[in-house]
């Protein structure tokens, strides 16, 4: 199971809480799935959202307050100040969003304000892109865990560039790796982890599904299928079709 | 049945005082400012009685029981508009209006000759969109005021503290206010924008769907329109921020771009209580009934559990929204 600043986490699934219909539908999608790690925005919900925030605490998944909605390095630091005194953790998943429309992170100020709270102390959760050279920038700057997207937040598309993911995957062999954003099926969560990813983060797919337990499970089972099935080192893809038993001698032409 | 205390006179208990002296009962209503104001927070509501939209999101017994409530208003408050719902979204946006069919009843698809039809404004500027035809609105300031104007006719009293009477049960409709008693209630903070714009002729609520930034648009006549509203897990209660106004401004703009010359007549937030299924629910403990967590339901669902109080008061029966007795 994935290891994160020295902690394991009992799934490879990590979920949002935002959007849900309700936070008793919330809890049933987290009594479906059992993830790991439950991830809260606070910068709208600041001056109020200590009913909702106990509401999350009580989901039994380890929490990670988030930046969402922060647009530069001093709201992200800010923000994320708050989260360490409101949560009581150390933990951060650090977005600063360098697009309204399509909310891509701004690579620039990220690595900027990872630097920033990494020496404040903070285990910072860089939601990046899959670049390589921002990605090593991160990690010098104290990050130990990496959030690639799959796709933009909210968009449900998939895993975008797979070839740029595990690229990723085969440079920092050591560095946990998150998929984050961008799933919108089961079978996008199974593929990221048949990359050899160490977990996936998602929400809007389970949040704004008809039934957001039913999917909920459904995610958990593809994590864990394509969790174990990287596990099993699959097969490489061929050309060639290649029969699994052998034909010679056996009188099939006749 | 003896005397009845209702705390609270916001949508809530003025309803359920409604309910009540309709079948006859006496009642006395209780709240620190009894005249609808700016300090509850059905003064800020929208007023849309449309239960099939809402039923998108809700659950099941919010378009059931909110059917009713079209009816209720009219006969007891009168200015209720049947005009129904018109629900729009952008061309990029079109797998929205398809979710939103998918996930409601009582719509039927309309094309941009349809919609043009029913709102001349909006020629030309969506290809599909859906009706709701059966669905309502009125103005929630004029209706809570309708309701307490006609029960101080009909020999409700209201006090703002309470008064030197026995009463035989008690109500407790504070919204918000009843945290202290109702530990699992929280507040889903909801900001909204009141404009004029009279050149703007809507005559009926319309939704603009958007994945991030959804709008409605509800005319109050004269060329007012109430704009709304954000739904943020927070319980903080009045001014709005400069980034939901934005948001609100830029999708009512996307509607209708003749809004930006519009005044901006006011401004409004508050909570709305909720409970963590975001349904009503009644709670009995000793002599109080609670009834509480209409969440963004007010006027739709307030008469739905005005008649499950009044059920439960006359046989003592437990209605759908009625909890456990706690003693």
């Amino acid at each position: 199971m994935p290891v994160f600043y020295g902690t394991e986490i009992a799934s490879a699934l990590m979920l949002g809480t935002a959007q849900y219909p309700s936070p008793a539908i919330l809890a049933e999608a987290f009594r479906a799935a059992r993830p790991g790690i439950a991830t809260v925005s606070l910068r709208r919900e600041a001056g109020g959202g200590q009913g909702f925030w106990d509401l999350v605490s009580g989901l039994g998944a380890r929490i990670l307050p988030n930046t969402a909605g922060c647009h530069s390095v001093k709201e992200a630091v800010t923000t994320a100040h708050m989260a360490r005194e409101l949560f009581g953790t150390a933990w951060i998943k650090l977005e600063v969003i360098g697009h309204a429309d399509t909310l891509q992170p701004d690579v620039v100020a990220l690595i900027e304000a990872a630097a920033i709270l990494s020496a404040d102390g903070f285990e910072v959760f860089p939601y990046c892109t899959e670049d390589l050279s921002v990605c090593g920038r991160l990690l010098d700057a104290g990050c130990q865990v990496l959030m690639p997207w799959g796709a933009p937040i909210g968009s449900g598309r998939g895993i975008n560039n797979a070839y740029g993911l595990r690229s990723l995957r085969a440079h920092f062999p050591q560095v946990p790796l998150v998929v984050d954003a961008g799933i919108g099926l089961p079978s996008h969560a199974a593929q990221a982890m048949e990359m050899g990813f160490d977990a996936v983060l998602l929400n809007s797919a389970v949040a704004c599904a008809g039934d957001p337990a039913a999917m909920a499970r459904a995610m958990a089972l593809a994590v864990e299928a394509g969790r174990a099935a990287f596990a099993a080192d699959p097969m490489e893809a061929r050309d060639m079709a290649a029969p699994s038993t052998p034909v010679i001698g056996k009188a099939f032409l006749e | 049945m003896g005397l009845i205390r209702i705390l609270g006179a916001g949508v809530m208990g003025l309803s359920v005082a409604t309910e009540l002296v309709s079948r006859g009962h006496r009642v006395e209503l209780v709240d620190p400012r009894p005249d609808p104001g700016p300090h509850g927070c059905s003064w800020w509501a929208g007023g849309m009685l449309a239960p099939f939209c809402e039923g998108e999101s809700a659950e099941e017994p919010v378009e059931r029981l909110g059917l009713g409530a079209i009816d209720w208003w009219d006969r007891h408050a009168g200015g209720v508009h049947r005009r129904g719902t018109l629900v729009l979204a952008q061309a990029r946006d079109r797998s929205e209006l398809d979710r939103f069919a998918r996930r409601s009843r009582g719509h039927r698809s309309l094309h941009a000759g349809e919609i043009a039809a029913l709102e001349p404004d909006l020629a030309g500027r969506f290809t599909s969109g859906l009706f709701y035809a059966d669905e309502a609105h009125l103005s929630p300031r004029a209706a809570l005021a309708a309701l307490h104007q006609r029960l101080q006719a009909q020999g409700a009293t209201f006090h703002t503290a309470p008064p030197d009477t026995t009463p035989d049960h008690i109500i407790d409709a504070r919204g918000l206010a009843a945290r202290d008693q109702l530990p699992d209630l929280r507040g889903v903070r909801g900001e909204m924008l009141v404009l004029r714009c009279p050149e703007v002729t809507l005559s009926r609520p319309v939704r603009l769907l958007h994945p991030r930034i959804p709008l409605y648009i509800v005319p109050r006549g004269d060329g007012v329109f109430m704009l709304g509203a954000t739904m943020i897990e927070s319980d903080r209660r009045g001014v709005v921020t400069a980034r939901s106004v934005l948001e609100l401004l830029s999708a009512a703009y996307a509607l209708l771009p003749a809004f930006a010359e519009a005044e901006l007549l006011e401004t409004g937030a508050d909570a709305r209580p909720a409970f963590p299924d975001n349904l009503p629910h009644l709670r009995r403990r000793g002599a109080t009934l609670f009834a509480n967590g209409l969440y963004r339901h007010g006027f739709l669902l307030a008469p739905a559990v005005a008649a499950m109080v009044a059920e439960h008061l006359e046989t003592g029966a437990a209605p759908e929204f009625m909890d456990e007795v706690l003693l």
